[in-house]
């Protein structure tokens, strides 16, 4: 017989008759997320340390399951416990929460305990917390550096500077500064009409299309840093190909969304522009508006991030109303069949080996730049496979993880060079920029491809 | 709006990775969308069709033969033995498993000490089968503590196996941390990468040869744990070959498993040159219908709600423990189109009280037509353009057959042809 059906005293509508219990306070701070329910879905598999790309080659990093579940049941049994600092090893890439069978939110849980590190254990006088605060905080570097870009491409890439900036910072000198665009998206946006001449082109747009001129097709564009600072010809891509079909495009007032906040456990940072971002999308959701991004790390930080770390009036509202740009139109537009019966001929007309970036996955987005473009005549497209690029944002600009983050990225160096053609492609800026380093190729966005092919 | 395909396969497993790739060889637009990676990582690489029969008995030497004395409810009866052969070869077709080359089970040894009848096993466990009766070194490594190499060698003398068995455990060269993970020993493996051993760099698998090698007598097989490699693992496995003079073997592990993440990497790889589309990362919760067909599913991000039509669904979402059929105390359902799960009024129903013994749990799972489409409680059609495929389904009980795997492409087959052609 089974034990479950064995009489006993125990009564499950009045368990405690009788007796003196002390209640258990399951929730210390409610100021705190509680992350119980995720690490008692933890069965153990370990699936997800098959994801972790640090864990690969780094003999010092313990991998994601002990820094989530493990890590968090540590905590809530031990008032003592501190944080283990392997936690500022995890690059944030997130593919964990790809693999976890029972839904065990890994990256909220490495979000929160790498906060947790960076608030209370790390001397906020060292120079690995000014160093990533520095990193993090690349938008307000990218804003001085915008005001006179000329001087900061050369500046940020001189010799004697950028070893200085090595022994002294810790930030390594094998990579280049991205470059800064001499107009920035923004001053582009302004000089060519802003919001009233978007919508004059999406009114034209639709009555090609034999829509209504006043049909209510609107975004809000979240460009982030990147897009704006050093390659704002994505963003442009971006305005050209929405309007083409038929959408106004707004560019709201903007922060950085976090992302590189988020790795480097500069939470506050991070909730500051948060804050902003999400007070200017919501009300345009409110009125109506998608919002969208180029950017993978964007997007993600929006719909996931923000959610799962902070609690901001209309934070859900924005991340059930935020896309991809790709993924946008593939919802709403016939653009596979759109691809179908165009072509590509001049400069865009290449092959091009993909990389899918990681943040790019959580999102399910890891295939469809690929699965539009091989039916694109005129160009070729090849993924160059599942690996993480090993840069991973601010990681790979660590003096400390550069080489971990070169062995990280050898097998898609490897896979680009066995590519067809020597262009690369990915929605990441940064992953663009690892890529762009390893191998010596000229990367390109995936609506630079959609505009050539779509905006005659 | 929504993104559209003629064929929408929801599940990432066996039976999803199968129904898409024969749906997409037939010629439909195909879009397999999965919650989460594939199942296939859980699983330990090896593909079973019948190992024993529903009685127990067993281990099965002909499993095509045992299937004909299936009860008529099992999926191998409503697809048919036949079927199950076309379908294993397009399975042989896309991967390079061996066990083709005869219907008769092979016997391959698990790291539990066990021995396991197995219709297909990866080209990497081939020089471990257990009918072969040259001796055997098994190889544990010191941290890795699912695998017992003495213990293994053991249970296998224990079982019987024709051969003499040893086992030793070994440090696996260089600074390797306790908890290392499989993908570390793999990467390390793949790349020749430098390991220090006494103060001196050298490339692993030298240096893992050269540990095996001070172990080795004369045996002429070498086994160990599925950690040899992964995308290069056949030139790991010649590498250690050549350098301890044996040959060389891994013993299929359990959860995470290196053998399940190669098979999921070439029927990927598969499904990418037919054609078909995917992705991962996000559930599908909801779904319209207009009368008895399905029009469209949707995927959620994050409260988002992302709308995927398509002519034809194949429902491969797995059972119980791929969370394809869930349970609660009062219910079995399945949890997107509740299709209809026979089951009984009471929970104590559901199990046996004996560990072993014949629990209906494990037999939960959707009744389908002879086309694979769920049928309701009074047996008529749930959605006509609905097929199910693999560990959704019912009436047989994989665990205890050793049938899960042929299940999966069997079915998955089938489901894939039907919709196929039905989207035409």
């Amino acid at each position: 017989m089974s034990d479950a059906q064995s009489p006993t005293d125990f009564d499950p509508v009045e368990p405690n008759t009788g007796h003196d219990f002390e209640p258990v306070d399951v929730f210390p701070d409610s100021n705190d997320f509680d992350l119980r329910p995720g690490a008692d879905s933890c069965f153990k598999c370990s699936v997800c340390d098959t994801n972790c790309p640090v864990a690969e080659v780094d003999d010092d990093f313990p991998g994601p399951k002990f820094q989530g579940p493990e890590q968090w049941r540590l905590k809530q049994s031990d008032d003592d416990y501190e944080i283990d600092d392997s936690v500022m090893s995890c690059s944030n890439c997130m593919r964990c929460d790809n693999a976890c069978p029972s839904g065990v939110p890994l990256s909220q849980m490495h979000n929160t305990a790498r906060g947790e590190y960076v608030e209370e254990q790390m001397d906020k006088l060292s120079i690995e917390y000014i160093r990533n605060r520095i990193l993090a905080n690349y938008r307000t570097s990218a804003t001085i550096a915008s005001k006179v870009p000329g001087l900061a491409n050369w500046g940020m890439n001189f010799g004697p500077a950028r070893w200085l900036m090595e022994k002294t910072l810790g930030v390594t000198k094998e990579r280049e500064f991205p470059e800064f665009a001499s107009e920035t998206f923004r001053d582009w946006w302004a000089a060519r009409g802003g919001a009233d001449a978007s919508r004059r082109n999406a009114q034209q747009s639709r009555e090609r299309m034999g829509l209504d001129r006043d049909a209510d097709k609107k975004v809000a564009y979240f460009h982030g840093c990147y897009s704006n600072y050093n390659s704002p010809n994505v963003g442009q891509a971006m305005v050209r190909v929405f309007e083409h079909y038929g959408y106004e495009v707004v560019a709201p007032e903007q922060k950085c969304s976090g992302t590189p906040m988020f790795a480097n456990g500069m939470l506050k940072d991070a909730r500051r522009h948060a804050e902003v971002n999400v007070s200017s999308m919501s009300d345009l959701v409110d009125q109506g508006y998608d919002a969208i991004a180029s950017c993978t790390s964007c997007s993600m930080a929006l719909r996931q991030e923000y959610p799962e770390l902070f609690d901001i009036d209309g934070i859900e509202k924005v991340a059930s109303n935020t896309f991809e740009s790709l993924e946008y139109l593939r919802i709403h537009e016939d653009i596979k069949e759109d691809i179908q019966e165009t072509d590509v001929s001049g400069e865009l007309a290449e092959e091009f080996a993909y990389h899918a970036p990681c943040h790019a996955r959580n999102q399910g987005l890891e295939r469809q730049s690929v699965e539009l473009f091989r039916d694109l005549d005129g160009v070729g497209i090849e993924d160059v496979g599942e690996s993480c690029s090993g840069i991973s944002g601010t990681y790979g600009w660590k003096e400390e993880k550069y080489e971990k983050s070169m062995e990280i990225g050898e097998e898609m160096f490897e896979h680009m060079e066995h590519a067809e053609g020597d262009v690369g492609m990915t929605e990441c800026p940064t992953c663009a920029s690892q890529m762009e380093h390893g191998t010596g190729y000229e990367i390109r966005h995936p609506l630079e491809l959609l505009e050539a092919a779509l905006v005659k | 709006m929504a993104i559209n395909s003629d064929v929408l396969v929801i599940g990432g497993g066996l039976a999803g990775l199968t129904s898409a790739l024969k749906a997409a060889r037939e010629g439909a637009d195909v879009r397999l969308v999965s919650y989460k990676q594939s199942s296939l990582r859980h699983a330990s690489g090896l593909v079973d069709l019948l190992g024993y029969t529903p009685d127990g008995e067993g281990p099965v030497t002909d499993p095509y033969a045992a299937m004909s004395d299936l009860h008529d409810a099992h999926p191998y009866q409503t697809v048919g033995t036949d079927t199950v052969r076309e379908a294993m070869s397009m399975f042989d077709d896309v991967t390079d498993y061996r066990g083709d080359h005869t219907d008769t089970n092979a016997l391959v040894p698990t790291h539990g000490g066990t021995v396991k009848p197995t219709a297909r096993y990866p080209t990497g466990a081939a020089a471990g089968l257990a009918s072969d009766d040259r001796d055997v070194l098994l190889i544990g490594l010191e941290a890795m503590v699912d695998f017992d190499a003495p213990h293994v060698a053991a249970h296998l003398e224990a079982a019987g196996v024709p051969f003499n068995v040893r086992g030793e455990t070994i440090r696996f060269p260089g600074e390797l941390q306790a908890d290392a993970k499989i993908t570390r020993y793999a990467k390390l493996l793949d790349n020749n990468g430098e390991v220090a051993v006494r103060g001196r760099k050298k490339g692993a698998r030298d240096a893992l040869a050269e540990r095996v090698n001070t172990v080795r007598e004369k045996e002429e097989r070498v086994g160990f744990p599925a950690i040899l490699g992964d995308a290069h693992t056949d030139a790991v496995r010649a590498a250690l070959e050549e350098k301890i003079g044996a040959d060389v073997f891994e013993v299929p592990m359990g959860p995470p498993s290196l053998p399940g993440l190669r098979l999921e990497d070439s029927l990927f790889e598969a499904l990418d040159e037919s054609g078909a589309s995917f992705e991962t990362g996000n559930p599908i919760v909801d779904f319209d219908a207009d009368g008895d067909r399905i029009e469209t599913v949707y995927i959620e991000k994050n409260g988002a709600r992302i709308p995927n039509s398509a002519d034809q669904y194949i429902l491969a979402t797995g059972g119980l423990v791929g969370k394809g059929i869930e349970s609660d105390r009062e219910n079995v359902h399945e949890p997107i189109f509740d299709c209809h799960i026979e089951h009984g009024e009471d929970r104590y129903d559901w199990f046996d009280g004996d560990v072993f013994g014949d629990h209906s749990f494990a037999r939960f799972g959707v009744e389908t037509d002879e086309t694979l489409r769920p049928l309701t409680a009074s047996d008529s059609v749930e959605f006509e353009n609905l097929r199910a495929a693999g560990s959704v389904l019912g009436g047989y009980d994989f665990q205890a057959e050793k049938s899960g795997s042929g299940v999966s492409i069997a079915t998955g087959y089938v489901a894939g042809e039907n919709a196929a052609a039905e989207a035409r």
